[in-house]
């Protein structure tokens, strides 16, 4: 069964030039537990998506469903994470990760809270960092704050909208083995918006690839890669084979929107 | 520490050793320009009108400074959550903050006869008020939509945003206004103390220096008001430090 259904979803943003049509007629089913990757052309409504499954916004048309039930507002069970960490710079990294533990869950004892963010962030390498600020880390430990407050209120979805776009790539490769471990003690379904194959090869369970804008579900591929994934997969035959074929689906979708701007 | 501290003074006695040698340089006598060596007189003569008046130029600031953040706090606030109110409010408060404030003097007595403290802490307030609401509307107006995003994601409320997110990232902005609003509210008082005709406080001081020629006296009032501008800014530093701090960067 699927935890995330997104049926017929069509949305146009109001400008003064006229409407812009962002989503059209979109399709996307995640099976609970599961990965999804989804890629394609920059600008293509990517981060509306992640808006309209978090609740934040909902669509001119189309439905979206998590868990049977209709999303129509914001829901406790949902975890976010974005590009731009925005972790709160007054706070230490502690009080930063218990932060929707306050929201979701304003009777639980502070030292329950404390226990549960400490085990996150020892599972991201952030032991020891727990008393600082966030302007003394690092882009990629910001990154893992963030991940951990996205998921420490134990959300059955995590959204997260290029968190590794801003990072250098071997931070990058850290931060998905990183995600990786996670998955495995945690036990989220997965949203993850990104325009980088590699990582959407690496760790999704299904790779979508939207077409240009107005986006619509161009092509899902199932990623058949084993689960216990390290970086040296990427360069077999296998993950190699997938690489080429979302390279020209990208190509495709890229091609439906070309010379307009 | 001592370089803190140090630093400042020395730069204060430099410019005190400057003056009194300019004066003497130019050979002026004290009723055309008054020299700091001929201030310890006029302080030791006057002290008691020093101490009442400087306590009754503080307090007074202070009280239109407190209001000022009152009301500055508020209409940023409405001006940073809603872009009508933006839109409709801010013509009129530029052109209320464009107007030269000693024009309102001769208004204001005239609307409020005789109540002179009242008089003078409204003129204080109007005169403040202004940087610190554009300072929270821009705030709040400016805040990444993203920071707004992590919490409503998890339902909560506007109010739960505000004094979560949007009170404590705002407060960094309202500091840097609050600085320039309590030299502003100061002036505010004086304007009104020294316009007025029974004016009170240091500006009052000042005004019966200046009718009876007395330079000494009115230069020492001005070292004086300049001793309590400096006080006052520092306390709004102090504050900041404790509410604030986290937003400093050490520069190095």
């Amino acid at each position: 069964m699927n935890l995330i259904d997104i049926k017929g979803v069509t949305h146009a943003y109001r400008t003064p030039s006229g409407p812009l049509p962002v989503l059209d007629n979109l399709e996307i089913g995640v099976p609970e537990g599961t990965f999804a990757a989804v890629v394609g052309p920059s600008g293509c409504g990517k981060s509306t998506l992640t808006r309209l499954v978090a609740g934040l916004m909902t669509p001119d048309r189309g439905e979206v469903w998590l868990h049977g039930e209709r999303v129509r507002s914001p829901r406790k069970t949902v975890g976010m994470a974005f590009q731009n960490p925005v972790l709160l710079e007054w706070r230490t990294i502690l009080d930063n990760v218990i932060l929707p533990l306050e929201i979701v869950a304003p009777r639980m004892p502070r030292a329950h809270r404390i226990a549960r963010a400490e085990e996150l962030l020892a599972l991201v390498g952030l032991s020891g960092f727990e008393g600082k600020k966030p302007s003394e880390l690092s882009g990629g430990m910001r990154q893992r704050a963030s991940l951990c407050r996205a998921i420490v209120h134990r959300p059955e979805v995590l959204i997260m909208d290029e968190p590794f776009g801003a990072l250098d790539n071997f931070t990058r490769e850290d931060l998905w083995q990183t995600m990786r471990d996670l998955r495995a003690k945690e036990p989220f379904t997965c949203v993850l918006i990104t325009h980088d194959l590699r990582e959407s090869v690496f760790l999704g369970d299904q790779v979508v690839v939207l077409s240009g804008r107005p986006a619509r579900t161009q092509r899902v591929l199932p990623v058949t890669l084993p689960a216990d994934r390290t970086i040296d997969i990427l360069y077999t035959p296998e993950a190699v084979d997938l690489l080429h074929v979302l390279r020209d689906e990208i190509r495709i979708a890229q091609g439906r929107d070309g010379g307009t701007h | 520490m001592v370089r803190r501290i140090g630093v400042p003074v020395l730069a204060i006695l430099a410019f005190l050793a400057l003056w009194e040698l300019v004066v003497w340089w130019n050979g002026w006598p004290n009723y055309v320009m008054a020299s700091p060596s001929d201030l310890p007189a006029a302080y030791a003569r006057f002290w008691n009108l020093f101490l009442v008046g400087a306590w009754q130029t503080l307090w007074r600031t202070v009280a239109g400074l407190a209001l000022a953040v009152v009301f500055g706090t508020i209409l940023g606030m409405v001006m940073g959550f809603s872009r009508i109110a933006r839109d409709a409010l801010y013509p009129l408060l530029v052109g209320f903050n464009a107007i030269p404030k000693a024009t309102l003097v001769p208004v204001l007595a005239l609307l409020f006869i005789g109540q002179h403290d009242f008089n003078t802490v409204l003129m204080a307030f109007l005169i403040s008020f202004f940087p610190i609401a554009v300072s929270v509307s821009i705030g709040l107006s400016t805040l990444e939509p993203e920071y707004r995003d992590i919490l409503r994601a998890l339902g909560a409320s506007r109010f739960t945003i505000f004094r979560k997110i949007a009170l404590p990232k705002t407060l960094p902005e309202f500091f840097g206004a609050l600085k320039v609003a309590v030299t502003l509210a100061f002036i505010g008082t004086n304007l009104v103390e020294i316009v007025s005709p029974h004016g009170r406080g240091l500006g009052a001081l000042f005004q019966s220096g200046a009718t009876n020629g007395d330079y000494p006296l009115m230069f020492a009032v001005l070292i004086a008001l300049a001793a309590l501008g400096i006080a006052l800014y520092y306390a709004v530093v102090a504050l900041e430090r404790v509410f604030a701090g986290w937003a400093e960067r050490d520069i190095t």
